[in-house]
């Protein structure tokens, strides 16, 4: 009986050096990927604020105004001012279409019904 | 194992035979078996006493050289645990409160040589000084072939030129990793950002420290890594900041100033939506500190928190809206406004005569500075102290930026009842635009205290009480009046119901009494009149408007238009939509049990 389990050991213990042996490289591996993904890390996250502070950069609000007074021809574009709040009554909603006014199935304009008496 | 019989039949027959006693040769053999059992116990227990020793010994020495390795090694961060903040920049960025970037980091490079490394001393010089016009090539030369070891050349270089010095191709020249602050938006906000600066520096890198503004009073929370790189959030709005310093560019340029300041705050949070003093300089390079001359000529000098001026007129409100509140007057009450008013050797004057009587509301609505004097006496000194001191006018403003504690009020030395006339129309008392914004927004808030702050809150904050809430809106009320047929009547808006004070206060001269030409024009206003949301301080050094006849210097003409083109520009941004103001229902009065 006893030699029995000296011999069974052996092999038992042979598996479990085997198994403490992959373990071990294959930590190291983990450990090497993960150092080389918080590297990346940190170079996204370096060139995430490059980017950042160049975003911020090109729209500091000297150079957009700058930009939208050279491109006025273009653009029109002006600094707001409380004349542009507008109600929700002043919007010209598109008229609903009635079937009765468009048989013909092509629909009417709106601008043929504010032209209609 | 060979036996040996303790009997040996040959030697106990001889012995026998010889009339011995046998049992001796037994005893003899029985000794010399025990002696032999003994020796290999003890040789046994030897050979175990060893190997526990050897045992205890390898034990111990594992643990022993285990310690001393910890001791020796280089301490390294555990590699699988989270590694966030370690990567996180080493100093914060400063957000607005919509969180676009103030200030951020950039990651750069400084030139350092090591002239022992050198191959070309010489070469390299030249070629340096061509890369970089500020350095001298002989300066260079020297210390190149001099006996120096170590020399920093440049702190921050461009991408651009470590290229240019990489292409010269000496191994003496080394690059250190640097982080350096950059400031995107340039000169905005430049007095509340204030600016960054190295501080010790080693090759691989340095550290940035900041040198005024909140990037010194937040210094040591940018610099925490606890807080895994969360940005400092400012109450500052990026859009009215940049509109409100255009404007009032503008405006000082117009009106010949040679200084302006502004200040929006919130009434309800104190929050600082924008604070701004021209002139300014650019943060990502902050100009020296004047050595000689007056420091409030410095481009660096912080208008609204650390210039202490007499702001005029302004101060009416306070003598109002006491006075209101104790019960003493009403709006309609009549006080005397016969010019002068002589107070021992001293005479004050109104700037036009109003007439020997007027209303209150009329004192304030035309600025009568006699009439407010006769206010300021019915309250008397100890009350009128003590109600300014309940503002906040005493002492400097708690702003988080680290030039606040230099704006400290400047107060009579003895407060004669001279001073109690005086005080009450803004003069022998000086205070920083910022401490005339937080007593306006605490008495037109509905009377509650509310201290100035920088950072970004939603709380409304629960100040000590300074007036009842019905003093409140009868003074929005006046100082409405004051905008609709008063001395700032440039500073309506249709949409926003300004209501306001202006304060036209003549320069003090450095050796005593006052210029006759130079003038502090100052707007305090806020608005909407009817339901106030946000206060604004426009203050000009030294304006004079040039359009007409005669020059004109008042805060009517100079500040007050200044101020309703940024409330124009700016009430839109801060999402405030225009809207036709409350009729006073003539048939309510407002009441309160």
């Amino acid at each position: 009986m006893r030699n029995f389990l000296l011999l069974l050991s052996l092999p038992a213990l042979m598996g479990l050096i085997f198994w403490a042996y992959r373990e071990n490289y294959s930590t190291q591996a983990e450990v090497g990927q993960l150092r080389d993904l918080q590297t990346e890390v940190g170079q996204l996250k370096e060139s995430l604020g490059v980017l950042n502070a160049e975003w911020a950069y090109l729209n500091r609000p000297d150079r957009l105004r700058g930009l939208a007074d050279i491109n006025f021809a273009r653009l029109g574009l002006l600094p707001l001012t409380p004349e542009q709040f507008g109600e929700v009554a002043q919007v010209s909603y598109p008229v609903a279409q009635t079937p009765g006014l468009a048989p013909d199935g092509t629909g009417t304009t709106i601008a043929a019904l504010e032209a209609a008496p | 194992m060979i036996r040996t019989p303790l009997r040996p039949l040959a030697r106990i027959l001889s012995a026998r035979a010889k009339g011995e006693n046998p049992d001796v040769i037994e005893r003899e053999n029985l000794r010399l078996r025990h002696e032999e059992i003994r020796d290999q116990a003890r040789s046994k227990a030897e050979g175990r006493l060893l190997l526990v020793g050897m045992a205890f010994i390898l034990g111990f020495g594992a643990v022993g050289v285990r310690m001393g390795v910890m001791a020796a090694a280089e301490p390294s961060e555990p590699q699988s645990s989270y590694a966030g903040p370690a990567i996180a920049a080493q100093r914060a960025d400063i957000v607005d409160r919509q969180g676009r970037i103030l200030a951020t980091n950039l990651v750069t490079h400084a030139l350092y040589a090591q002239p022992k490394m050198m191959i070309d001393p010489a070469g390299a010089a030249e070629k340096l000084a061509k890369i970089f016009p500020d350095l001298n090539a002989d300066q260079l030369k020297k210390d190149f072939t001099g006996s120096r070891k170590f020399l920093w050349i440049k702190k921050k270089i461009s991408p651009e030129q470590m290229q240019q010095v990489h292409e010269i191709g000496d191994p003496g020249l080394l690059f250190g990793p640097r982080e350096m602050r950059l400031y995107p938006n340039g000169a905005l906000a430049a007095h509340v950002l204030g600016g960054a600066a190295f501080g010790r520096e080693g090759v691989d890198s340095a550290e940035v420290i900041g040198t005024a503004g909140v990037e010194k009073t937040f210094d040591t929370w940018l610099r925490d890594p606890a807080n895994g790189g969360a940005p400092l959030q400012l109450s500052l709005d990026l859009t009215v900041q940049s509109t409100i310093e255009d404007v009032l560019d503008g405006g000082m340029k117009l009106m010949n100033a040679k200084g302006a300041a502004a200040v929006l705050m919130d009434v309800h949070t104190g929050e600082v939506i924008a604070l701004a003093s021209l002139p300014d300089f650019d943060p990502n390079d902050r100009p020296a500190p004047l050595v000689s001359g007056n420091p409030s000529d410095s481009p660096l000098f912080n208008r609204v928190v650390q210039g202490v001026y007499e702001l005029g007129s302004t101060y009416k409100l306070f003598a109002l809206s006491q006075a209101l509140d104790l019960g003493l007057v009403t709006p309609t009450t009549v006080v005397d406004t016969q010019s002068p008013l002589v107070w021992g050797k001293f005479r004050i004057h109104d700037f036009h005569n109003y007439g020997p009587r007027n209303t209150v509301t009329d004192v304030i609505v035309k600025s009568s500075n006699i009439g407010t004097a006769h206010i300021a006496q019915m309250i008397g000194g100890d009350r009128q102290q003590t109600f300014l001191k309940s503002l906040g006018l005493f002492a400097p403003t708690p702003i988080e930026l680290v030039e606040a504690p230099t704006g400290k009020p400047l107060l009579p030395k003895k407060w004669s009842d001279l001073s109690t006339l005086t005080v009450s129309y803004g003069h022998g008392i000086s205070d920083s635009p910022l401490h005339l914004a937080a007593a306006y927004a605490s008495i037109v808030n509905g009377g509650t205290r509310v201290s100035p702050t920088i950072l970004k809150t939603s709380k409304v904050q629960q100040g000590a009480r300074v007036i009842s809430e019905k003093t409140s809106a009868t003074v929005r009320g006046i100082l409405r009046q004051v905008v609709v047929r008063g001395t700032a009547s440039f500073g309506d808006v249709p949409g926003y119901s300004v209501a306001g004070k202006t304060g036209t206060a003549d320069k003090p001269m450095p050796r005593g009494g006052y210029y006759k030409d130079k003038v502090i024009a100052t707007f305090a206003s806020f608005f909407p009149s009817y339901d106030p949301k946000y206060v604004l301080i426009v203050t000009l050094d030294e304006p004079v408007e040039a359009s007409g006849t005669e020059p004109r210097r008042t805060a009517g003409w100079t500040s007050v238009p200044v101020a309703a083109e940024i409330i124009r520009r700016v009430g839109p941004l801060l999402g405030l939509r225009p809207e036709v103001e409350p009729a006073p229902d003539p048939t309510l009065t407002l009441a309160t049990n």
